[in-house]
């Protein structure tokens, strides 16, 4: 798998981590400036994480190098099981496919050979997300929300131990949104699965991370980390969230500011 | 690193009426409006308007003629024309000539076919080769066939191979560009999604290259086949010869050399049938469902 790259690839270490990055920088093209720089993270099997950033400092990149999906240009990384789930910003399903069917071909892909099975299971996945009468149709037929939905059932589906989410509700309206926070969270309750979770919506990050980090811009790197011990489930408009909110808000604009002189 | 420590107090477990506030959503999001059955859709949107258009454009015609704009044998009505084409089907051999040019269409259709899918894909593939020969294709295709007819005549003579010649150079480039620009408008998510789910060569070109290429490579298809109805039609027009056997375009030629106004027209007309026919029953009903099936046309 190309998840881990060049640097001490088998480092066995003491405490379990679901995803480790050591010294990861990312350069796009042959001397331009790094977008990332040097980050350092660990995240624990089961954590709920959010990275929180301004837009273009380099979010969608890092998850892209996590899930493999771009070389580091140098650093490691190492993720558990090897490979992780990614859920992009659109919903990128398949437009030829039904829903259904988008959910198998994540199955397929994945090795399990029975239809019967893969239907069967797909069917069991889409009733996770509460789709279970959506099985045939069409994505365009569905709601913004729907497909989000969907997508978070195909991610599902690759039976990964780390499920990446890349702004995964942005585009979607405040009811669907809040709606689909207790969704995940309740999955993610259920499943003991490891989430990263990007967003550039501070309030979002506040309502669903265990740990919350900020990073900079240009180059990316960590500039802040808050720990949230706020019990799930809570709500948007927690009083606490909102005080949390308000501190990270106001640590981001710092951050942005820095850039104008 | 600071470490923010806030808890509330738990809010009660909110979490049944959320399932129903999702169910009301999703209601509200999906509400499909009734149908009418498809049959009267396809009639009344596909159907009506162009028989419409048909029977219009014929009273038009019958109006000038009726008006006399110009002498009966110059420009002779609908119905000179149905009488003409049924009175002399035989004598001109219009049957066989039909037969001849499509089994001449649909065998010169196939191995552009053939011969465009492989040109494309390798040229989509391979950056230099396409550097070379992507303008050399597009170039072709802005060529008209017809100027191919004298050069296979004066290499093969009035022969079949002439004919196949200038249909190959009017239908493999559509086929191939059709191809290219396929591969070219694949969005590079699918891309990624199919390698992040575990899609690598084969399964990658099977399961996401493949369908989403699909409507491009249908509709240089459907252009492929109206180049190659063109060319022959232009071929066998200009290449005459009993050595050829019959076909439409000669049976305009000869309607022309027998100053046969009406056969002319009645040439044209079965010219014009045959080519929106295979059209109509083949790729536009292709086209329209592979389109709708994701949402990018009006069912
Ligand atoms: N393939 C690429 N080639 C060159 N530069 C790139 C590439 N991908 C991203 N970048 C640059 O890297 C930087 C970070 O991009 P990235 O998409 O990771 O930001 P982001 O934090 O996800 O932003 P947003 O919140 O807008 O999604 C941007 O300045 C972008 O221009
Ligand atoms: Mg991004």
């Amino acid at each position: 798998m190309t998840t881990t790259a060049a640097v001490g690839a088998a480092q066995t270490t003491a405490t379990p981590t679901a995803v480790r990055l050591s010294g990861v920088t990312k350069t796009f093209g042959k001397d331009g400036v790094p977008v990332l720089d040097g980050i350092d993270l660990a995240v624990a099997p089961g954590e709920f994480l959010c990275l929180l950033g301004a837009s273009g400092c380099g979010k969608s990149t890092l998850l892209n190098l996590i899930a493999g999906l771009d070389p580091v240009t140098s650093g490691s990384i190492e993720v558990e099981g090897g490979h992780a789930a990614l859920m992009f910003q659109e919903s990128a399903l398949f437009p030829w496919l039904t829903a259904g069917r988008n959910v198998e071909l994540a199955l397929k892909l994945r090795g399990v050979r029975d239809r019967a099975e893969r239907r069967a299971e797909a069917q069991r996945l889409l009733g996770l997300v509460r789709l279970g009468g959506a099985y045939d149709k069409r994505v365009h037929e569905l709601s913004g929300g729907m497909r989000q939905r969907v997508a978070l059932a195909r991610a599902l589906a690759q039976d990964s131990q780390v499920l990446l989410m890349d702004e995964p509700f942005a585009a979607l309206d405040a009811i669907t949104r809040d709606v689909l926070h207790e969704e995940l969270v309740k999955l993610w309750q259920e499943t003991n699965l490891t989430v990263v979770f990007v967003t550039h919506n501070v309030r979002e990050a506040a309502r669903l991370g265990q740990r919350v980090i900020l990073l900079s811009s240009r180059p990316g790197r960590i500039a802040r980390e808050w720990r949230v011990e706020i019990p799930q489930p809570r709500r948007i408009e927690d009083a606490a969230v909102t005080e949390l909110t308000r501190e990270i808000t106001a640590e981001l604009h710092k951050e942005i500011s820095r850039h104008g002189n | 690193m600071a470490t923010e420590t806030a808890s509330a107090a738990a809010p009660g477990a909110p979490s049944e009426d959320f399932v129903s506030l999702e169910a009301g959503l999703d209601a509200l999001e999906s509400a499909a409006p009734a149908r009418s059955p498809w049959w009267r859709r396809v009639l009344l949107a596909k159907i009506v308007p162009p028989v419409v258009a048909v029977v219009a454009l014929l009273l038009i015609w019958d109006l000038l003629v009726f008006a006399k704009v110009k002498p009966a044998w110059v420009l002779p009505g609908p119905a000179d024309v149905w009488d003409e084409l049924t009175s002399q089907w035989s004598s001109y051999q219009v049957g066989q000539a039909v037969w001849d040019s499509v089994s001449r269409g649909i065998i010169g259709f196939a191995i552009s076919v053939v011969v465009g899918t492989v040109l494309g894909l390798t040229i989509a593939r391979i950056p230099v080769l396409r550097a070379a020969i992507q303008p050399i294709l597009s170039g072709l295709q802005s060529l008209p066939s017809v100027a191919w007819v004298p050069i296979g005549i004066m290499w093969f003579g009035i022969d079949d191979a002439t004919v196949y010649t200038v249909v190959l150079l009017g239908a493999i480039p559509s086929v191939a560009i059709g191809l290219i620009d396929g591969v070219d408008q694949i969005p590079t998510i699918y891309t990624r999604v199919g390698r992040n789910l575990g899609a690598r060569g084969i399964s990658s070109a099977r399961y996401v290259l493949f369908p989403a290429v699909l409507p491009g490579y249908v509709s240089g298809l459907k252009q492929g086949w109206a180049f190659s109805w063109r060319s022959l039609m232009a071929a066998e027009l200009i290449a005459v010869s009993p050595k050829l056997g019959p076909g439409v375009g000669q049976v305009m030629a000869e309607a022309s050399d027998n100053n046969d106004m009406a056969m002319a027209f009645g040439a044209l007309i079965v010219i014009l049938i045959i080519g929106i026919g295979i059209n109509a029953v083949f790729f536009a009903p292709i086209e329209r469902r592979l389109l709708r099936s994701r949402g990018l046309a009006k069912s």
